[in-house]
């Protein structure tokens, strides 16, 4: 037993600014490479950035399973389209949490004073698996309990759909309104695979799939990659007089037996930004956050991490969303990139709607895009494994 | 500056097969024995776990959604990194550095006796265009076109490599974990059937199961939890390329991670300066390279400093004095983990009938077929 020294300190070697990002079309069956599409987004960051490959000390790969594209180590398979050739070179992956989870990664990275100039490179194709992705996650399942009853992933988040609903006295109309939103969002972003403007009557009138969960509440499988810069403040500072700032990481596992769990709250998700916000000194997420981009791989499901994030109280979520709050023009604009469900997504390579968009809103580069209020402050989150990770990360504007 | 020492060390096997034991109950056998010689509570003194892990060689998916309750990481912070031990041990050194942990834990283990088709499930890590649909050739074969390029390039021939199986294989049986030693002569070597020409049955590393877990601190928390921490002075990862037509091999990789480990450790001679290495040998003229590579023997000198002895055990400066893979087996991603055991084992003193004086040890390890990756710690007392 010894005397714990009480609390994180994060005495940081350096603090940690993005300075460039990069995204490949979201889309299905390209017919590039995972190597080319990496190539792609890699170019796209280095050039905003205003940096040759040379000038990068590492690289950070996030790519989730290798059963997606059927390579073991797909991490060194992507290696020289990604940059990473003759440098330092890490994969982590964290399933659907890699999104959120590599740019952390990348913090670390430069805030250790390991490096001063980290390329994050996502990539991921989930086109290879014939016929469906669904096919690769058939191995995501615990091989004695869960595997005999031959689950797939639909099935599983219509449990969970479905007791969100009903802790919380939640209507599927009010669930579809977060689809129709990021469709909508996302017809201004040009990387976007599925934008549409459809109704919330389009949504429950799409193919059920497991109910409740319709065709329209789900993102489509894509392919694609995204790419950010994170560099050492005196980099920054030669590079650019806007750099966003990483004010806070954090991350959390919980257990692997998901059955254990009540499904309406995510518990990881909340342990995770705990972490972020205790670093990024936030104590009212509701009212310092500006804009977010939490992971909506499911309508429901950005209802569910706004909750996480403490943006909402518990089943607050579905009347922000009604009463316009979490619009782009709202009072706190949520997936203004128009998300997984207008984007796309390409599981790691979410990356680029989550932390790159927040990073093109706090730069105000985001074009169309650009949420009407002034934001200092966002936060990027995503969620995987076996419903089962929370990945959150804070950028901010000012210093 | 913030410094990070090893505090824990705990570990299962090594085996050849553990049929008694799932993956699960070794990673929780290791981890056990980490936290009780760390002296902590993980659920409440852990702030971050690092596993490193390979989906194929699990079989799963998505492997890290199985780390956390064996490891009592169940919602905190935890990941994995798809990579050997010592790049587990340099994210946790990352975690430290940068205050995002006080008190980071590394996992890494190998249940290699699950896989029944392990030449197969090596082939998936080949290029599925260029490489993959080469006939019905073993990976090995990638191994064999190397050593003979490397070969040719040094001018060494075979009795190099024999004279490295016959030291391992010996160092080995000092070591009750080393289930592959035994008392082989160089020329049972030369004599063992060539299985993937020029490779030898016997300079081929066995597999085998086992798990590794590190408990690494902070200076300031490393000094109330034990008197004897050793340090991680240095730390470096590299990779050349993913490509066979590319790649140096002279284990490139290996040189560079070792200059970044080295620079900063603050070595300057690491021929001098280092007492220990444990190096990858999981094929027998990989060790040679790797020699090379760390800067322990200039190039092309590695053959003559072999056969004086300056290798071995009581020699100058002994190179896997644990027996290393071709005793101990091939660990798949905790084979860096069981370098850096050694190394962590012999500082403190708790190296039994195998202790050699050091102060001062490196581990390497390489990312295995058919890769050019790897990393390099550096550890002193």
């Amino acid at each position: 037993m010894f005397e714990r020294i009480k609390g994180l300190k994060f005495h940081k070697k350096q603090d940690v600014a993005i300075v460039g990002a990069g995204i490949t079309l979201f889309r299905r069956r390209m017919n590039e490479t995972g190597k080319e599409l990496s190539y792609y987004a890699v170019k796209q960051a280095l050039e905003e950035a205003g940096l040759e490959i040379s000038d990068i000390d590492m690289v950070v790969m996030g790519s989730a399973p290798d059963s997606f594209d059927g390579i073991h180590m797909k991490g060194e398979y992507l290696l020289d389209g990604s940059g990473g050739s003759n440098r330092p070179y890490m994969r982590v992956f964290v399933g659907g949490g890699t999104g959120v989870f590599a740019p952390i990664a990348g913090y670390w990275h430069v805030a250790s004073g390991l490096a001063d100039v980290c390329l994050v490179i996502t990539e991921e194709k989930m086109s290879s698996v014939h016929p469906h992705p669904q096919s690769a996650f058939k191995y995501i399942w615990d091989p004695i309990l869960d595997r005999p009853l031959n689950p797939n992933l639909i099935w599983i988040f219509a449990l969970e759909m479905r007791r969100y609903m009903h802790e919380n006295n939640i209507k599927h109309e009010d669930i579809a309104l977060v689809s129709v939103k990021n469709k909508g969002n996302a017809l201004d972003h040009p990387a976007a695979q599925v934008a549409e403007k459809i109704t919330v009557e389009d949504v429950l009138s799409s193919e059920p799939m497991a109910l409740p969960v319709r065709r329209l509440d789900v993102s489509p499988p894509s392919d694609g990659a995204s790419a950010l810069i994170m560099v050492a403040p005196h980099i920054a500072r030669q590079l650019t007089d806007e750099p966003v700032w990483v004010d806070g990481v954090g991350w959390a596992l919980d257990t692997t037996w998901w059955t254990n769990r009540d499904l309406y709250f995510p518990r990881y998700v909340a342990e995770a930004a705990k972490m972020a916000y205790k670093m990024a000194h936030i104590t009212d997420p509701r009212k310092e956050i500006d804009v977010a981009e939490p992971y909506d791989p499911f309508d429901y499901k950005e209802l569910h991490h706004m909750e996480g994030l403490g943006l909402a109280k518990k089943g607050e979520a579905p009347i922000l969303t009604r009463e316009g709050v979490t619009a782009r023009d709202g009072d706190l604009p949520v997936c203004p990139s128009g998300g997984l469900l207008g984007v796309g997504n390409p599981i790691a390579a979410t990356m680029g709607v989550k932390v790159a968009e927040i990073y093109w809103q706090l730069a105000y580069r985001a074009g169309k895009r650009q949420v009407a209020k002034e934001v200092t402050t966002g936060v990027a989150q995503a969620w995987g494994d076996l419903m089962q990770v929370g990945t959150v990360m804070v950028l901010s504007n000012k210093r | 500056m913030t410094r990070v020492a090893v505090v824990g060390v705990g570990y299962s096997g090594f085996n050849t097969n553990t049929p008694d034991l799932s993956w699960k109950e070794l990673m929780y056998e290791a981890a056990v024995r980490a936290y009780e010689d760390a002296g902590i509570n993980p659920r409440r003194d852990v702030d971050s776990f690092v596993t490193c892990a390979e989906d194929f060689w699990e079989g799963f998916a998505i492997f890290d959604e199985f780390v956390p309750d064996q490891l009592g990481a169940v919602l905190k912070p935890t990941l994995t990194v798809t990579a050997d031990f010592l790049y587990g041990i340099a994210t946790a050194f990352m975690h430290i550095k940068s205050g995002l942990a006080e008190i980071a834990v590394v996992e890494a283990h190998s249940k290699a006796s699950d896989i029944l088709t392990f030449g197969n499930v090596m082939k998936f890590a080949f290029d599925p265009v260029w490489l993959r649909p080469i006939g019905k050739a073993h990976p090995y074969y990638f191994a064999a076109l190397e050593k003979s390029y490397y070969s040719s390039l040094r001018g060494y021939c075979d009795d190099v490599y024999a004279e490295v199986v016959e030291k391992n294989k010996r160092n080995g049986r000092l070591n009750p974990d080393a289930p592959y030693s035994g008392n082989v002569t160089a020329e049972d070597v030369l004599s063992s059937e060539a299985s993937f020409y020029p490779l030898r049955k016997l300079e081929i590393a066995e597999r085998a199961d086992g798990a590794v877990v590190f408990v690494l601190a902070s200076d300031e928390v490393a000094r109330q939890l034990t008197d004897t921490p050793v340090w991680v002075d240095g730390i470096g990862w590299w990779s050349e390329t993913s490509n066979y037509d590319t790649m140096s091999f002279t284990a490139e990789y290996a040189r560079k991670a070792a200059e970044m480990a080295y620079d900063m450790a603050g070595i300057e001679y690491p021929a001098k300066q280092v007492d220990i290495a444990e190096v990858d040998d999981r094929f027998a003229f990989k060790e040679v390279q790797h020699i090379e590579a760390l800067k322990l023997a200039k190039p092309g000198e590695v053959d003559r400093l072999l056969s004086e002895g300056y290798f071995s055990r009581d020699g100058a400066l002994p190179v896997n004095v644990s027996g290393g893979n071709l005793s101990v087996g091939n660990l798949l991603e905790a084979t860096g983990g069981q370098k850096a055991l050694e190394i962590v084992l012999q500082l403190r003193g708790e190296a039994g009938k195998r202790q050699v004086d050091a102060e001062m040890g490196v581990a390497q390890a390489w990312r295995y077929v058919p890769t050019a990756s790897g990393a390099v710690a550096v550890f002193s007392r």
